[in-house]
């Protein structure tokens, strides 16, 4: 346990760290990529937890990302002034959950507040996390993986065509997100130091949920269904049930990324949803080890800051693609393997002892 | 009549799935990118040659390509797990889409209809249709067709049945199983890139038009029966026709989300298809 | 008393019938073996009383109540657990956490406990590794707690199988074939260890090929042939039966 928590205690450092070094380069233009990168992460995780522990591939979780930025989006942008007369309206605005707000214009709007449009938007994604779920991780191997990425090129599809979700261009003049402490989450420069720092501690709360998790008699059992399905049954563990809450809890992660990247980037648009980004994703957790968290964070952390300043320019897509078949094809376990750190370690240690020898 | 050029399309697809899966129990998620190499190679040609000629350069490229993807990336690989198999094929996809989105552009092409033009039609038993779709289900028959005669009558196609029967056993017969699933890979690349060529004139040909049809053709796949190509053609005609009528209930802009919807159905409820056995799909390794 | 009561259970698979019309009880504290030559249906039917297949007819009752229609998670945690003919250890965990996950049915920290780290999910933990520790000292594997147990020898991974099994703290313990694979020694250790589990008061059913274990640990044997019942005796009974005889050597015997 006490490792656990100083592996944690390490990566804070990291953020501070990098947090630091951009003030002292005098680059905090860096900052506003590495947030959005912290997003990204806290979807990615949560992922990882599906594919490396509950053994279930997805190849739609944009889509769940997408679900939860989009309802959130469209929520704390949609007027409702002409819906006054309806009684669910006349009641939310009553409890408060209602805010006014002008637009650029100087139009006045009446839209839900971003605390309830967050909570509908988790709690649609967790729902239909559910019911498709149910259903979906009853399949294996190719059946799996195709009904998920089908399921991602749905929301993709209903999110392009639909007009009242800005078909093509999306959602944009997102508020940000108001917090306690008058903190609040948005793309604004004068918020971006705060900004990054609520980005990634929700990322390390979020990774503190999964690794208790994973220590515990949840982990244990779900790492029994990965390794030996039937025997995990033999014993008493309900297997499809496990599975699907660990879907269901990718799935709400994906979902609360979803809300606040929209909310800080002050819109989403439908390449949010596409396979590509789902693609991706998968990608990451690959080159992170598979069940392995730690591995995964640091991933996304890397490769998404790269490919969100354009280091890969044109392309982007490409590099992802290359990397899932390379790793596929030399590395299937993943590059930050355990024993790769060991045997990096031994070699260190051979080649200290050859030192000395000499 | 649009739904029956695009089940003619998905029925190629879903074909090309059935060859490689035959052969090695892979599902090959690059399969739409066949068919989309196919139609924009043969666009490019047209240019310099005669369309018959860029037709015949675009399938024996494409057949090309289908080789080298398979003694590239899968030849070697001992025994892997379907996971492994089902992101290296999607990685390969991404691979060539990204190729041909820097060869070609973002630009939408199409070739010109092989016979008369877009306005051109015949009348055939009261109903005007254009002849490109003649051209279509022509073609698709006769592939469909030759294929069959391919498999069941010459002795290389029966050496490839038995490689997908019984690797190791055919493998004792002399049989090169490996070089087998290299002929899968171009067999399925060159009836991927013919779809792509025929239907292209009225479908259109766009970077990014592999993966819609690899999952249709996939959906059209498992509604035959995985394995049944015979089958996959009636399927294809079904969901052809099905989404073009979906337009009629429902904006266009969800057509494609409805053909999903319905693989997604098929999985749900009978995933091993509607003229597959369930006993037999129970064997499979999913 | 009895534990397991089998009921006219068929089941057919294509143009085979596996089971055929088949009955018998298993009486509570006993040990019971099915026997019967290969493609006799025995693994068909541990199958179908544990719950990996449902049966096309016929009921099967585990202390009084029906089970037929339960899956199989549902049969484990209700008391009745197997084995497999080819042991499903789960890789990457050592001896320790195999035991441990055996404890699942008898533990309740789920998903947001676990998310949390609840302090009862620690006491609990606690609880957990303490059961698996005796476990693993009444079947003299302690020393190999935190071995990969996929690395362990093959007559000691089928110990370790039955020590997860017996974390459940089963009623009744189903054990298809626990003794192949297993050398000379191993079987007859074996022998003693399923002894010493009757002795703990669980009822054993097993399916085994080695007639001298089955013979030797037995209160009763139900031979199978061809996914019927053909005899069902005390060992002694069964050896002399002419039916059981013809069936094992053949017309000519």
């Amino acid at each position: 346990m006490a490792r656990r928590y100083s592996m944690v205690a390490a990566f804070a450092g990291l953020v501070v760290a990098i947090q630091v070094a951009t003030y002292l380069a005098g680059a905090p233009y860096h900052l506003t990529q590495l947030t959005m990168t912290a997003y990204y992460s806290l979807l990615i995780v949560g992922l990882c937890m599906l594919i490396g522990y509950a053994g279930q591939i997805s190849l739609g979780h944009a889509g769940f990302f997408a679900i939860g930025g989009y309802v959130s989006a469209f929520l704390t942008t949609h007027d409702l002034a002409a819906h006054k007369g309806l009684r669910l309206v006349a009641l939310l605005q009553k409890a408060g959950m209602l805010l006014e707000r002008s637009d650029l214009y100087g139009g006045s709007h009446l839209v839900v507040h971003p605390w309830l449009a967050c909570a509908a938007a988790v709690l649609l994604a967790v729902v239909i996390a559910y019911v498709v779920g149910g259903p979906v991780l009853k399949l294996r191997g190719h059946y799996l993986a195709m009904a998920t990425l089908g399921f991602g090129i749905i929301i993709y599809r209903v999110a392009l065509g639909t007009e009242l979700l800005g078909a093509a261009d999306g959602i944009s003049e997102v508020p940000g997100f108001p917090l306690p402490f008058g903190l609040i989450i948005s793309g604004n420069a004068s918020v971006r130091v705060s900004n990054y720092y609520l980005a990634w501690g929700l990322v390390i709360l979020g990774m503190v949920l999964l690794l208790n998790l994973i220590q515990s008699r949840v982990g244990r059992a779900l790492s029994a269904v990965h390794g030996a399905e039937d025997a995990a049954g033999a014993i008493g563990i309900p297997t499809a049930r496990y599975k699907l809450n660990t879907f269901v809890l990718s799935a709400a992660f994906a979902s609360v990324a979803g809300v606040f990247l929209t909310h800080y980037n002050g819109g989403i648009g439908p390449s949010e949803a596409s396979v590509m980004k789902s693609v991706r994703y998968v990608a990451i957790v690959a080159i992170g080890g598979m069940a392995n968290l730690w591995g995964a964070l640091l991933m996304s952390l890397v490769l998404n800051y790269l490919s969100l300043r354009g280091y890969f320019g044109t392309f982007d897509d490409a590099v992802f693609g290359v990397i899932l078949i390379l790793i596929m094809l030399f590395a299937p376990d993943g590059l930050l393997r355990r024993h790769i750190l060991a045997d990096l370690k031994r070699l260190a240690s051979g080649g200290a002892s050859d030192e000395e020898a000499a | 009549m649009a739904g029956v050029t695009y089940g003619t399309i998905y029925a190629i697809v879903a074909i090309g799935f059935n060859i490689i899966y035959n052969a090695t129990g892979i599902i090959n998620f690059a399969q739409g990118e066949f068919v989309m190499l196919g139609g924009m190679t043969a666009v490019t040609l047209s240019r310099f040659v005669p369309l018959p000629v860029a037709i015949l350069g675009a399938v024996v490229l494409t057949t090309i390509v289908g080789a080298v993807i398979e003694i590239v990336f899968i030849r070697w690989l001992h025994r892997p797990s379907v996971l492994r198999m089902v992101i290296i094929t999607i990685g390969i996809s991404i691979l060539i889409r990204e190729i041909a989105l820097h060869v070609w552009g973002e630009s939408v092409r199409s070739l010109p209809y092989f016979t008369g033009t877009s306005v051109t039609s015949i009348r055939l038993g009261g109903v005007y249709i254009s002849p490109q779709v003649l051209w279509a289900v022509g073609v698709g028959a006769v592939a469909v067709a030759l294929l069959s005669a391919f498999f069941n009558l010459t002795m290389l196609g029966r050496q490839m049945r038995a490689c997908s029967a019984n690797r190791d056993a055919a493998r004792l017969c002399g049989i090169n199983a490996g070089n087998m699933v290299t002929l899968s890979f171009m067999i399925s690349a060159a009836i991927g890139a013919i779809g792509g060529c025929v239907v292209c004139p009225i479908t259109y040909v766009h970077y990014d038009s592999g993966t819609p049809l690899a999952i249709k053709g996939f959906t059209v796949a498992i509604l035959g029966g995985l394995g049944n190509s015979t089958a996959a053609v009636g399927a294809g005609m079904i969901l052809g026709i099905l989404e073009s009528f979906s337009i009629w209930v429902l904006p266009a802009a969800y057509k494609e989300a409805i053909s999903i919807a319905i693989l997604l159905l098929i999985l749900f409820v009978r995933p091993s298809g509607i003229f597959g056995s369930a006993e037999a799909a129970r064997l499979k390794e999913f | 008393m009895t534990i397991l009561s089998v009921r006219r259970v068929s089941k057919r698979f294509g143009g085979l019938q596996a089971v055929s019309d088949l009955s018998f009880d298993v009486a509570r504290g006993s040990i019971k073996a099915l026997i019967g030559p290969n493609g006799a249906g025995k693994t068909t039917l541990f199958n179908l009383i544990s719950g990996f297949l449902p049966p096309d007819s016929g009921e099967i009752y585990f202390g009084g109540a029906p089970v037929h229609d339960l899956p199989s998670h549902q049969i484990a945690s209700r008391g009745m657990v197997r084995t497999f003919q080819h042991i499903r250890l789960f890789p990457k965990m050592t001896v320790l956490e195999n035991i441990m996950v055996g404890r699942h049915v008898h533990s309740r920290a789920g998903f947001l406990a676990g998310m949390l780290n609840l302090p009862f999910t620690w006491r609990e933990e606690r609880r957990i590794r303490e059961k698996g520790q005796e476990i693993m000292e009444l079947l003299g594997i302690a020393e190999h707690a935190h071995t990969e147990a996929a690395s362990l020898a093959y007559g000691q991974q089928r110990v370790v199988e039955i020590g997860r099994a017996l974390a459940c703290e089963p009623r009744l313990l189903l054990l298809d074939e626990p003794a192949a694979g297993l050398n000379m020694r191993e079987t007859i250790g074996m022998g003693g260890l399923i002894g010493k589990i009757r002795d703990m008061g669980i009822t054993v059913l097993l399916v085994e090929h080695d007639m001298s274990l089955v013979m030797g640990i037995s209160d009763e044997i139900v031979v199978l042939s061809f996914g019927q019942k053909i005899a069902e005796d005390r060992p002694l009974a069964i050896q002399k039966n002419r039916e059981v005889i013809r069936v094992y050597l053949g017309d000519d015997a």
